[in-house]
């Protein structure tokens, strides 16, 4: 009976999900034909490809370690905490996910620029400015990509019973030795899912690299940046190194699918 | 699930603030029925905006759509078959990269030139004093990405001059290039004389020797015969259009 039922609604659900699956992979298909095999290795050289590829890989692997370091004890602080406060500073965290990633470039140049509001007196005072460097880069990955970190990990802190931390307190252990001795070795999994979704936004970051590190081959040029000035050249260099980045994702994901994400 | 609903509410400020400040903006003005389509280089922001006014000014039947953008990035779009009637851009050699069929065998007509200028933040601090100067290796120079006029014409002015400034970032068109100076953020930048000029005040321009510069010639295509594609193209070859164009800094070519 229940399947007969079940029948006609799921045929009904299967069409729009057809779609949207086409929808998704559709462009990664077309990507993958029109990719000039023959000549792969000539047009990744045009692009500039091995360069960017490492640089994007140094910067991102650098956001997730900043990520975990400042993002952990923050997701922490926000899962055991409680007040009228909290929800403002858990909005606050949450900006950067919806702001315009350009947004987030011009942002942070009136922060950290050289007539920034940080940077400006840190060049008048001491001559020091942040150079148009791969830190530069690694400034904006972790501006738009710590959200994530921080609200998967806080997520997975919340869900934690508080019965843990208690028992914990009765035995004599400090907060601090709470959190790392409690907290994080439970919430492990939480934190790799927030690690990937951070490293996966930082790898795809493109609009505040380009507005606060512009773009410079082997220094501030990542692989999308590299992507976007190939097209212009040479759409078929552009199209070898989108391959590239696509099999880079679709690698690590697997490598992590099986292990954090159910 | 309080982070997702600060995280909707946050969503749902965002989309209110966007729709109450965009509203009106696309309203086309009542009565303007025809309408062109121009793609122009960045360098022609200024210009191309005052002979847009003009043509307004003078057909109140016709509205003028522009587009500013490197013109690399306008040669892949029109390349794309995105709509145009006009393409205006910086150099000749972008024009040769258009496909015919997608420009429809159009031919180009020269329509300006420009040269060259180092911009540097209005209170020069790297002390710029002319091309040679760049070569210190403390002064962090932003240039136009080597693909597109701007970065071509850089490229042959430095070539010119034997001089390799540092180089902090290679920008996406002239417009992105000037504004790392304008920000403070480049003690200099090789830009179009044009672009020193309409930015004004905020910015120090350095004339660059007669011998070291060159001089870029500006093509302009037209794929449509329509009235308001003419009206366009008979302000920019008018009197007052050259005038228009020579105010800013543009030469004739």
């Amino acid at each position: 009976m229940r399947q007969r039922h079940d029948h006609p609604a799921r045929s009904l659900l299967a069409l729009p999900a057809v779609l949207a699956l086409l929808l998704l992979m559709l462009p990664l298909i077309a990507l993958l034909i029109r990719v000039d095999w023959p000549h792969l290795w000539t047009h990744l050289g045009t692009a500039d490809a091995g360069a960017a590829v490492r640089l994007s890989l140094r910067t991102t692997l650098t956001t997730v370690v900043l990520c975990a370091v400042l993002g952990t004890p923050l997701a922490w602080l926000l899962s055991r905490s409680s007040g009228p406060l909290l929800p403002w500073l858990r909005a606050l965290v949450t900006v950067p996910l919806v702001l315009p990633p350009v947004v987030g470039g011009v942002a942070l140049l009136m922060a950290w620029g050289r007539e920034g509001v940080v940077g400006g007196p840190l060049s008048d005072w001491f001559g020091w400015t942040i150079p148009y460097s791969w830190v530069r880069v690694v400034l904006a990955e972790t501006f738009v990509s710590i959200p994530f970190y921080v609200l998967a990990v806080e997520g997975a802190m919340r869900s934690l019973d508080r019965r843990y931390d208690d028992l914990a307190a009765t035995l004599g252990a400090s907060p601090l030795r709470t959190f790392r001795t409690v907290a994080v070795p439970l919430t492990l999994p939480g934190i790799a899912a927030g690690a990937t979704l951070a490293w996966a936004r930082a790898l795809g970051e493109f609009g505040a690299t380009i507005t606060f590190a512009g773009s410079f081959p082997g220094r501030t040029q990542t692989a999308p940046l590299a992507v976007y000035q190939a097209l212009e050249i040479d759409p078929d260099a552009a199209t070898a190194l989108s391959m590239v980045m696509l099999i880079v994702c679709v690698v690590v994901l697997a490598l992590l699918r099986g292990r954090w994400w159910r | 699930m309080s982070a997702l609903r600060t995280g909707t509410a946050v969503l749902t400020a965002t989309t209110l603030a966007a729709g109450l400040s965009g509203c009106g903006d696309d309203d086309k003005p009542a009565g303007r029925t025809k309408v062109v389509t121009v793609l122009a280089a960045a360098s022609l922001t200024e210009a191309f905006g005052d002979i847009k006014k003009k043509v307004e000014a003078e057909h109140s039947d016709v509205e003028v759509r522009v587009s500013f953008a490197a013109s690399s990035t306008i040669v892949q779009q029109v390349n794309n078959h995105v709509d145009a009637d006009i393409v205006a851009l910086a150099d000749e050699k972008a024009g040769k990269t258009l496909k015919p069929d997608a420009i429809k065998g159009a031919k180009p007509t020269l329509f300006a030139t420009n040269q060259l200028m180092i911009a540097t933040p209005a209170d020069n601090p790297g002390k710029v004093a002319d091309l040679a100067s760049l070569q210190s290796g403390s002064i962090d120079t932003v240039l136009c990405a080597p693909q597109v006029p701007c970065g071509r014409a850089a490229k042959s002015v430095l070539d010119k001059g034997h001089v390799k400034p540092h180089v902090v970032s290679y920008e996406q068109d002239v417009k992105a290039t000037l504004s790392k100076v304008r920000l403070g953020e480049a003690d200099a930048a090789i830009v179009y004389v044009t672009d020193v000029a309409a930015a004004g005040k905020s910015v120090h321009g350095i004339t660059i020797k007669p011998d070291q510069n060159v001089t870029t010639r500006l093509p302009v295509y037209s794929l449509n015969n329509d009235e308001a594609t003419k009206a366009f193209l008979d302000a920019l070859n008018s009197s007052a259009g050259r005038k228009v164009l020579t105010d800013r800094g543009f030469g004739t070519p």
